[in-house]
């Protein structure tokens, strides 16, 4: 089919120089790809085996100089710039590594819920007897609070980085569903799907190429908030000692290994609470910002 | 009205049904058996066998549906894995304190939020709206309990004005309640201040927009007259909504929030559930949970024909 120029379509020029020079969408990606670039190169980052620990370094405060012991014996001296836990490990290591897992448990739960979310959705929407029956299964894993699911998700199988994203990607469906489905049915009634129809596309073929392009915008939105709250989730769940494995370095087991100390050192929690609501609140305001933009009815509104 | 009270309630009963299918489904066909779970490390396969036969395991799926849905109607929800105690008694012993701390965290979050919404939508652009809406963000940004560590840092552990953890029932003494409470429930507020504050905001912001608005204004009616007579009650239902709404967030927060504190409530609960592979109470926990959001935000939608009569069912 050939483009017909929208009327949205005339503004795109405007549209396109300005969309990095907005500072709510520039300073976000920036700083998102930053951490990208820090969670890539973690091992050249001045840090240390990150699971390595050392009984004789046990909650050193920030700025303690001491030397870390190789395998083969050979002792080189270490500055621990953010301290290290009960057990002596290398605070500063362990936060750089985590940016590796929160930033994947965030891309991977966005995707993984995306494409479910989707697939559910354009079928309920568009495969009409199919959608009373998925659309109350839905209502009913809406009714679960999301936090609880996911704890409850995860308490069925061993404890791993595959089961914890499973259990906060899960909850996140049903609302992609929804979403996804609302389009399908705004959608369906308009003259070109009818067209489409009435030419003979396959089902298939009608819902890729006529009405999944019309459900990429909103659910870009809406994949950016769910990698941040998967962010979130995930530090919950390995707080609380359900999520990772204690050894891993995500940032919820670091401050979960914090926590019985955390009167007398502080900077347990400190640190790589800083590093997951700076990256939240950057992915939160690019999703505000992308909705501001990709969704003018709801600019309009606000 | 009461035609659709009754209908409403009807409409919640597959949606509990399915949460409960849901949850029966998850431990049985999960990788865990419960029987030898229960029968502990030590146990012989005749053992396991007979804890599997005492507790029907062993009859059809659907039957074992449809005898645990029974019990639970009759408020039997098995004895925990761990506790060694019917869950519903545990259940009980643990409700005060989360419902105190909902109870506290609801009203003070909507103490804070609603006017904080109000006035940056009033003064749309100004300072203020910025750091309302710049708090709002960093609301969902920050986890729950790194909240609830920096709020006990500087209330509790600097300032020395708090009790650090615990929690003082409401029998033992109002002021040992309400300062046992003040950190949790802050901390807790925080996330729900942020999505009220924000909802108010746009609401009101939509309202002032009307032509009625202006027409109250031209009448000579005071900002705030406005505020109080016209913008506020027609602004109300999806400020109310998003309360309800809200409650989902609060359930999760209640969780972490009673772990950081050391309240002996439900989200303590569910968290020694889960270490514990304790599934009777885990599979109780979530239904109760799940109920309770369910009612609230169903007695919300029969709210609205009291908040707005031009909604008609």
């Amino acid at each position: 089919m050939s483009a017909e120029p929208a009327p949205s379509i005339a503004i795109a020029p405007k549209r396109k120089s300005a969309f990095l020079s907005e500072p709510a969408i520039l300073i976000p990606s920036v700083v998102l790809g930053l951490l990208v670039l820090v969670a890539l190169f973690a091992p050249f980052l001045g840090t240390i085996d990150p699971t390595q620990f050392d009984p004789t370094l046990r909650n050193k405060l920030p700025g303690h100089v001491g030397t870390v012991r190789a395998l083969d014996g050979t002792e080189t001296p270490f500055v621990y710039r953010m301290g290290t836990d009960n057990l002596g490990r290398d605070i500063y290591s362990r936060v750089i590594y985590g940016t590796r897992i929160s930033l994947i448990v965030g891309a991977l739960v966005a995707l993984v819920s995306t494409i479910l979310g989707l697939t559910i959705g354009l079928v309920a929407g568009y495969v009409r007897w199919l959608d009373g029956f998925v659309m109350r299964i839905m209502d009913g894993l809406m009714a679960i609070p999301p936090i609880l699911l996911a704890i409850a998700l995860v308490s069925l199988s061993r404890a791993g980085l595959v089961a914890v994203i499973i259990a906060i990607a899960v909850p996140d469906i049903p609302r992609v569903v929804r979403l996804v489905r609302a389009v399908v049915l705004s959608i369906r009634e308009e003259p070109y799907v009818e067209a489409a129809i009435t030419a003979g596309t396959p089902t298939p073929t009608l819902l890729v190429r006529h009405i999944l392009p019309n459900c990429i915008a909103p659910l870009i939105v809406q994949a950016t908030f769910v990698c941040a709250s998967a962010i979130l989730v995930e530090s919950i769940l390995s707080f609380l000692g359900v999520g990772l494995p204690p050894e891993e370095p995500s940032w919820g087991n670091i401050m979960a290994a914090g926590r019985q100390y955390f009167r007398i050192f502080p900077h347990n929690i400190l640190f790589p609470g800083i590093f997951i609501a700076a990256t939240v609140l950057c992915v939160n305001v690019l999703g505000d910002a992308l909705r501001d933009r990709l969704d003018p009815k709801l600019r309009k509104r606000v | 009205m009461l035609s659709y009270i009754a209908r409403r309630l009807v409409q919640t009963v597959p949606v509990m049904l399915i949460v409960a299918v849901f949850v029966f489904l998850m431990l049985r066909i999960g990788p865990n058996d419960p029987a030898s779970i229960l029968a502990g490390d030590n146990a012989n396969a005749e053992q396991v066998a007979a804890i599997r036969q005492n507790l029907g395991l062993d009859r059809p799926l659907l039957s074992q549906l449809f005898v645990w849905l029974g019990a639970i109607l009759t408020g039997d929800f098995g004895e925990s894995f761990f506790f060694k105690k019917q869950v519903s008694a545990l259940i009980l012993d643990r409700l005060e304190p989360t419902f105190m701390l909902a109870l506290c965290t609801i009203v003070l979050a909507v103490v804070v939020a609603v006017p904080l919404g109000v006035i940056a939508a009033m003064r749309r652009g100004s300072l203020i709206d910025r750091l309302v809406m710049g708090f709002s963000v960093m609301g969902f940004s920050v986890p729950v309990f790194v909240i609830g560590y920096a709020l006990i840092y500087v209330f509790a552990i600097k300032l020395n004005w708090l009790p650090v953890q615990g929690y003082s029932r409401l029998a033992d003494g109002l002021p040992a309640f309400l300062r046992s409470i003040a950190l949790p429930s802050m901390t807790l507020a925080i996330i729900y201040v942020a999505l009220l504050a924000r909802m108010t905001r746009t609401s009101v912001l939509e309202v002032l927009g009307e032509d009625y608005i202006r027409t109250a204004y031209s009448r000579g009616l005071t900002p705030l007259q406005v505020l109080v007579r016209h913008a506020l009650p027609n602004a109300a239902v999806p400020i109310v909504t998003v309360i309800g709404l809200g409650v989902a967030l609060l359930i999760g927060g209640v969780v972490v929030t009673e772990s950081v504190f050391a309240i002996p409530g439900l989200g303590r609960l569910t968290v020694d559930a889960v270490l514990a592979r304790d599934f009777p109470t885990i599979q109780a926990i979530i239904l109760l949970f799940s109920f309770v959001y369910v009612m609230v935000n169903l007695v919300i939608d029969i709210a609205y024909t009291f908040f707005d009569p031009r909604i008609r069912y």
